[in-house]
């Protein structure tokens, strides 16, 4: 996994072998991880999973157990909150009722004591586009305008990290997706580092640079939104980020540059740059949008059972059930190639070996699903 | 009385609508007006309406006519200025010692007290359970010559011998501060509790050390309380006469018991009930004043 090297001459941020302890429940277990200067990260995982208390570490609202965490070449472990060149945007957004909304973003310049605060708030202000708001109090703005001046607020310090604990989490849909637009246009414009917590799949993979899937203290697995979608590298990464179909099996051989795995008395080919371990039992993995209600290819299943259909607009779901009674999904475009299947018809689904990957077998097939939506 | 109407116009025709839009405000309103008129207001009038008789020449002891005499009023306050002001004095004091006790043991447990606040709490009004008076009374024997805390002190060897706590005006400052501690805690309580510990989180990520983020954040957010608090002990700390009753002497007494002694010894109702229009009048001014510098309006 990545993070292990210590960032010399960048003020890149570094978490190493960090550890959260409450009384004996491990909430962040031996967590490494590199966060490079200026990018977009989203740490994402359900709740509970540890990536609140590691951003609260990374404030300093919490002491790490055991582990160092640095910025560039500063060690901020211990460091008092306030004295970190770390801001936070809260969830609830905490902004002061009792200051207008100039004061609240004025409030961390004035206490490093700088006293021509003007410029700098309203060029804050300006870049969240609400400086007719300047002086309202918090209580008189909606939502969605609480959250921007939350962001500005943090901003106007030019931090080195920027910390968002859940940000859009209390806003409708529509409004979350045009915050989720306008963080990632201000983190372009000021290219500080955002690290952004969330439980939402989507929002991560929309806004993020790199997104870090945590799940029970520990890092799953780290890379771009397509790595992750497309060859995920543990069985909960595969179920919580989109749909995946997850199929137990043995390993056959290893040659040529491919796996071929047995289950069921069916044959599949994987690549084995996508095998993601020595073992010989397997979880075979495919996601849905790649399975073709067809017969013709190398990786196929004869004899499936359509059990529902859904209409989706773009697209219409199939649950499909094996001949030995596992559960398949299986999106179909809705173009001119459609099959019009329905309750009870038989079918049989085919897929691209370069689209399956291998799994660990010895893993829960279940690990993350169902997780994605939290209350 | 908009939501009043909404209320009970909501599951009823249009004629019940009508009836109900007309009556039921007024229906739910009379049980205190009526209390309130024969209680408050009623005696309120017969006090002002008191308060410029004058005893005609030669009359009996406790007979009194309406002359309209305003100068009762002069006069009144003139005999008694030094006890007026002392009352103010004295409830300034407390108020003040309340205020600086009630405030750490209000914080201490809207955020340190974990489970042990509704113990806490029930602690904080637990004197409520017995007499006021009864309570004032226990603290003579506490503040006596032959009690604790005098007996303690004189162990220090600058106290001389001839040292006592009772009869003087620090007793009847404790007594009052004591006494109207709940009512400065439970306000001060209600508004510290009410603070998201967020925003506090936030004040110490915006580079404020706990000292800043206490006078920063804490405090004007905690203002209400302290408004309603100082409010609760001040007004009925400046009309009482318990305290000074029983913890003090002639020389620390208060307006309450000028009022008190000119009613019920001397008998002389008019000075009485100037005193107490007096009081009530100055008190609302200095309420008034009080209110319009702390600003709060905007915050409650």
């Amino acid at each position: 996994m990545a993070g292990q090297k210590v960032a010399l001459d960048t003020g890149d941020l570094v978490l190493n072998r960090v550890s959260k302890y409450y009384g004996d429940f491990c909430a962040v277990d031996d967590l490494s991880l590199t966060v490079p200067d200026g990018s977009f990260f989203a740490l994402l995982g359900p709740s509970g999973c540890g990536k609140t208390t590691t951003l609260r570490m990374i404030a300093g609202l919490e002491e790490p157990t055991q582990g160092t965490i640095n910025i560039g070449e500063t060690d901020i472990t211990t460091q008092k909150p306030y004295r970190r060149n770390v801001n936070t945007v809260f969830q609830n957004y905490a902004l002061f009722p009792h200051l207008t909304i100039f004061e609240n973003i004025a409030f961390g310049l004035r206490r490093r004591g700088i006293k021509e605060v003007k410029n700098e708030v309203m060029a804050a202000l300006e870049l969240v586009e609400l400086a007719h708001l300047a002086e309202r109090k918090p209580g008189q703005l909606s939502g969605g305008q609480q959250q921007r001046i939350a962001v500005a607020r943090a901003i106007v310090n030019r931090p080195e990290v920027l910390l968002l604990d859940e940000p859009l989490g209390a806003l409708d849909l529509k409004l979350r997706r045009q915050m989720q637009i306008e963080l990632k246009r201000i983190q372009m414009e000021i290219g500080i580092t955002f690290i952004h917590v969330t439980h939402d799949q989507e929002e991560a993979m929309t806004m993020a640079d790199t997104i870090a899937v945590m799940n029970q203290g520990k890092i799953e697995q780290m890379g771009s939104a397509t790595e992750l979608y497309e060859a995920p590298k543990t069985a909960f990464v595969a179920n919580f980020l989109g749909q995946c179909n997850l199929i137990k099996a043995k390993v056959q051989s290893r040659t040529g540059g491919k796996a071929v795995v047995s289950a069921k008395g069916h044959t599949f080919e994987i690549p084995l740059s996508r095998v993601s371990t020595e073992s010989d039992s397997v979880l075979l993995g495919v996601r849905p949008e790649k399975l073709r209600l067809d017969d013709s290819g190398t990786n196929s299943i004869k004899d499936c059972i359509v059990t529902d259909r859904s209409f989706v607009g773009t697209s219409t779901q199939y649950l499909l059930k094996t001949p030995w009674d596992l559960e398949l999904i299986a999106f179909e475009q809705n173009d001119e190639g459609l099959h019009d299947l329905h309750v009870g018809d038989k079918v049989s689904v085919e897929w691209d070996p370069e689209h399956t990957f291998g799994l660990d077998g010895s893993q829960d097939i279940n690990a993350g699903a169902d997780l994605d939506e939290e209350e | 009385m908009a939501f009043l109407h909404a209320a009970t116009g909501s599951h009823s025709g249009p004629k019940s609508e009508l009836k109900s839009k007309s009556w039921t405000p007024y229906l739910l309103l009379a049980p205190g007006l009526i209390w309130l008129v024969t209680f408050f207001i009623f005696p309120i009038l017969s006090l002002a309406s008191t308060s410029t008789m004058v005893r005609p020449e030669g009359a009996q002891i406790g007979t009194y006519v309406q002359e309209l005499r305003f100068a009762n009023y002069i006069d009144a306050f003139q005999a008694n200025q030094e006890q007026y002001i002392r009352s103010f004095v004295y409830a300034a004091i407390a108020t003040l010692l309340a205020l600086a006790i009630a405030y750490p043991l209000a914080y201490m447990i809207a955020f340190k007290s974990g489970k042990y606040r509704n113990i806490l709490l029930v602690m904080v009004v637990a004197p409520f359970f017995t007499s006021f008076l009864l309570r004032t009374v226990a603290w003579t024997q506490i503040l006596g010559d032959e009690g604790p805390i005098v007996s303690t002190l004189k162990l220090l060897p600058f106290v001389g011998d001839s040292m006592r706590l009772t009869s003087t005006p620090f007793a009847v400052v404790s007594g009052l501060t004591y006494n109207f501690l709940p009512f400065m805690t439970l306000p001060l309580y209600a508004s510290l509790e009410r603070i998201d510990p967020r925003t506090l989180e936030a004040a110490g990520d915006l580079y404020a050390n706990g000292f800043t983020t206490f006078r920063k954040v804490t405090v004007p957010l905690s203002m209400p309380g302290v408004v309603a608090g100082t409010l609760l002990t001040f007004i009925p700390a400046a009309g009482d006469y318990v305290n000074a009753a029983i913890l003090g002497s002639p020389s620390t007494k208060m307006i309450g018991n000028v009022i008190e002694s000119r009613f019920f010894a001397v008998v002389d109702y008019p000075t009485a009930a100037a005193l107490s229009f007096t009081l009530m009048a100055t008190i609302l001014i200095l309420v008034t004043l009080y209110i319009r510098r702390s600003g709060t309006d905007e915050l409650v």
